[in-house]
């Protein structure tokens, strides 16, 4: 089937979005973003989108089922919330990148910003090159790949996201640690790097990081 | 035998408690000093230069639409009191129920909380405003498009500036699993929204929601009263529909007691700041193009929401008697509140778990003792006595709708209120500051 073409140059944002919601599957190009906001942002249905250029914040936002590309980069917050279905980024991404976000796919094949997986709840983010600080704040749960080093305070409060990171790590934050790859660890880390695009990293080269759970209670040792 | 003003019983019990046990007070509730309040107003009732209106014969109207500035679908409550945002988590299932079957009855809204919507509260809530907090629990684009509102949380009057907690013993496994944690640890709800800081992203952020529901929704930002005027000034430059201001007697869940009585200002002072701010923007009281404003934080009889519409509110919101309509601190518990080291009228420990009135618990057989049926019927009547107390006042001002009532309308009865409230000190024409 042939792609929808959507000019967002030249069609107003919320229409071209309503049109999307309502779409049960399908193709769609979206072109002329320029730095757009909320480009495609609550899809929910099947769809295939791509997106031909560089894309403001929240970009597929709260996606639910779509498989969304972005050929650019993507402002703070792209798929930030994410239920389902992936979003991939042909460029950097800015900060907070995935955040909160409870399932699905984000592939960032350059940098991520600051706060990359903050507070995520079960997606699964694979970032091509580097990450920058407080990422994987709070992170909950889900699992942040980092194909290259990770900025101060990596994991701070972190609950049960697991971490892998293959380059230095600038700092570990409050309670997070660097923990042991067991098979079952080399075994999901390298499901992800095949499904983000990455099958010849060795998963030997990762390091894995996650919660030494002391914080997990509330008490006056917490130094809080 | 003298007590001390300064290191009186309340002072003296804390510190031996901190020397006890190395840790600070948690509790519910909110503010419990005493603060220039509603009490320290009057109204003054029509005679000869005001007209009243006969009784409850003569019709005063109680309505309110909320949001309609961008949403294509307002919100239109029948009554000024609308039920504030309490979390399953804090609450039981069946007290979030209750709360939706008593609004619902009465044509009011109420609203999710801290850890997401549940089929309960949707199922029996004619109007559901959804949260939108920092830390996103439960944040789940089905359930905002099923709301009928959205608001986005920056902080409540109790804490501005705290994120919010949820202790161990309240995280059962629904509760867990519907803010993806494990079970029985305590929790943080983080203070800071994970993916933008400051108004110009607040901005975006309200256009990506609108973007996701189709423009549909009204959206609204509530904020902790501390700076009131440019708080709400922003809010209103980054779109909100509705703000919502919450003082700092409002209650919480579970919140440092330190924080409670220490951080905020009061909801008296508030109100003025924030329709100040509102008329400076031409958005107060301008009907469909307007900016509504909900005030909450210690509102507990219908002279207290004539008197915050007075001072320019469009609406209320409650809490804490909310929790109290539906049965929290009733005597009939008061054995059991008393083996608590509380008693009926003092019981503030909603962190706890084990509330005797089944309300503040994840405990079944606690829960279990609130039938939603039967407390949403205490609410309904609780709610009902409210607005008609507010429509009394409103009659005898003259005015055939609650939200016609204004500042002209009061006086304070101190010089504290006065000048908070901006209304002069009854039997003179002065007001401090102005
Ligand atoms: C048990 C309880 C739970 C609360 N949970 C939330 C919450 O999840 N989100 C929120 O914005 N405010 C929460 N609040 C604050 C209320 O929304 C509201 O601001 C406050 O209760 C109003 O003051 P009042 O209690 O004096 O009526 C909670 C309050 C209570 C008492």
């Amino acid at each position: 089937m042939d792609a929808m073409t959507f000019d967002l140059g030249a069609e107003r944002l919320r229409d071209v979005n309503r049109t999307l919601h309502r779409l049960k599957n399908g193709r769609a190009r979206l072109k002329n973003p320029n730095g757009k906001h909320s480009v495609a942002a609550g899809l929910r249905s099947p769809l295939s989108v791509v997106v031909n250029g560089h894309c403001g914040y929240y970009a597929a936002g709260m996606n639910q089922l779509a498989d969304v590309i972005i050929e650019g980069n993507a402002g703070v917050g792209v798929a930030e919330n994410m239920m389902s279905g992936s979003v991939r980024v042909h460029g950097n991404a800015s900060q907070s990148a995935g955040a909160t976000a409870h399932g699905g796919l984000l592939v960032i094949t350059g940098d991520a910003a600051a706060r990359c997986g903050i507070s995520m709840k079960g997606a699964d983010i694979v970032v091509g090159g580097s990450i920058g600080h407080m990422s994987a704040f709070m992170a909950q749960a889900g699992r942040l790949v980092v194909r290259g080093d990770a900025g101060e305070a990596l994991g701070d409060s972190i609950y049960e996201a697991r971490l892998y990171v293959r380059g230095k790590v600038a700092s570990l934050g409050a309670d997070c640690i660097a923990k042991d790859m067991l098979a079952e660890h080399h075994t999901e880390l390298r499901d992800l790097l095949d499904r983000a695009g990455f099958p010849d990293d060795d998963t030997a080269d990762y390091t894995r990081y996650g919660s030494a759970r002391q914080l997990y209670h509330f008490n006056a040792g917490n130094e809080y | 035998m003298r007590e001390s003003a300064t290191f009186n019983r309340n002072a003296i019990a804390e510190i031996q408690r901190a020397a006890r046990t190395g840790v600070y007070d948690i509790r519910g509730w909110g503010a419990k000093r005493p603060l220039p309040h509603f009490d320290d107003l009057l109204f003054l009732g029509a005679s000869m230069s005001r007209y009243p209106l006969e009784g409850y014969r003569e019709s005063c109207g109680t309505d309110v639409v909320l949001g309609g500035r961008n949403a294509s679908s307002p919100i239109h409550i029948d009554i000024p009191v609308t039920i504030a945002g309490m979390s399953f988590g804090a609450l039981s299932a069946q007290a979030k129920e209750a709360l939706g079957r008593g609004a619902s009855a009465m044509g009011t809204s109420t609203t999710t909380g801290d850890g997401g919507m549940t089929p309960e509260e949707r199922g029996q809530s004619q109007h559901l405003v959804y949260q939108y907090l920092p830390s996103r629990y439960g944040m789940n684009p089905d359930d905002l498009r099923r709301a009928d509102a959205i608001e986005i949380v920056l902080g409540q009057g109790a804490k501005p500036g705290g994120g919010g907690m949820l202790l161990g013993q309240k995280i059962n496994s629904r509760v867990a699993k519907m803010r993806t944690l494990p079970e029985g640890i305590d929790q943080r709800s983080a203070c800071r929204h994970p993916d933008w800081t400051g108004p110009d992203d607040l901005t975006i952020k309200i256009q990506e929601l609108r973007e996701i529901t189709d423009w549909e929704k009204p959206i609204y930002v509530k904020v902790g009263a501390s700076r009131t005027y440019y708080d709400v000034k922003l809010a209103v430059h980054a779109g909100a529909d509705v703000v919502v201001v919450d003082g700092m007697q409002g209650g919480t869940a579970a919140t440092q007691d330190v924080f409670i009585e220490n951080v905020g200002i009061p909801t008296l002072a508030a109100i003025p700041q924030a329709v100040q701010a509102l008329q400076e923007l031409g958005v107060h009281r301008q009907g469909a193009t307007g900016v509504q404003l909900i005030v909450s934080g210690g509102i507990r009889t219908g002279a207290d929401v004539a008197k915050a519409l007075a001072l320019g509110a469009d609406a209320v919101a409650i809490g804490t008697a909310a929790l109290i309509a539906l049965g929290d601190n009733d005597p009939r518990w008061n054995a059991e509140y008393e083996a608590l080291g509380s008693a009926a009228g003092f019981y503030d420990d909603f962190q706890d778990g084990r509330d005797p009135a089944g309300i503040t618990t994840q405990d079944p057989a606690l829960a279990a003792r609130l039938d939603p049926i039967e407390g949403g019927r205490r609410l309904a009547n609780y709610l009902r006595v409210l607005t008609m107390e507010a429509q009394t006042i409103a009659r005898a001002c003259g005015k055939a709708h609650v939200t016609h009532l204004e500042p002209e309308d009061l006086v304070a009865i101190t010089i504290e209120a006065a000048a908070m409230a901006r209304v002069p000190l009854a039997g003179t024409s002065w007001i401090p500051g102005s």
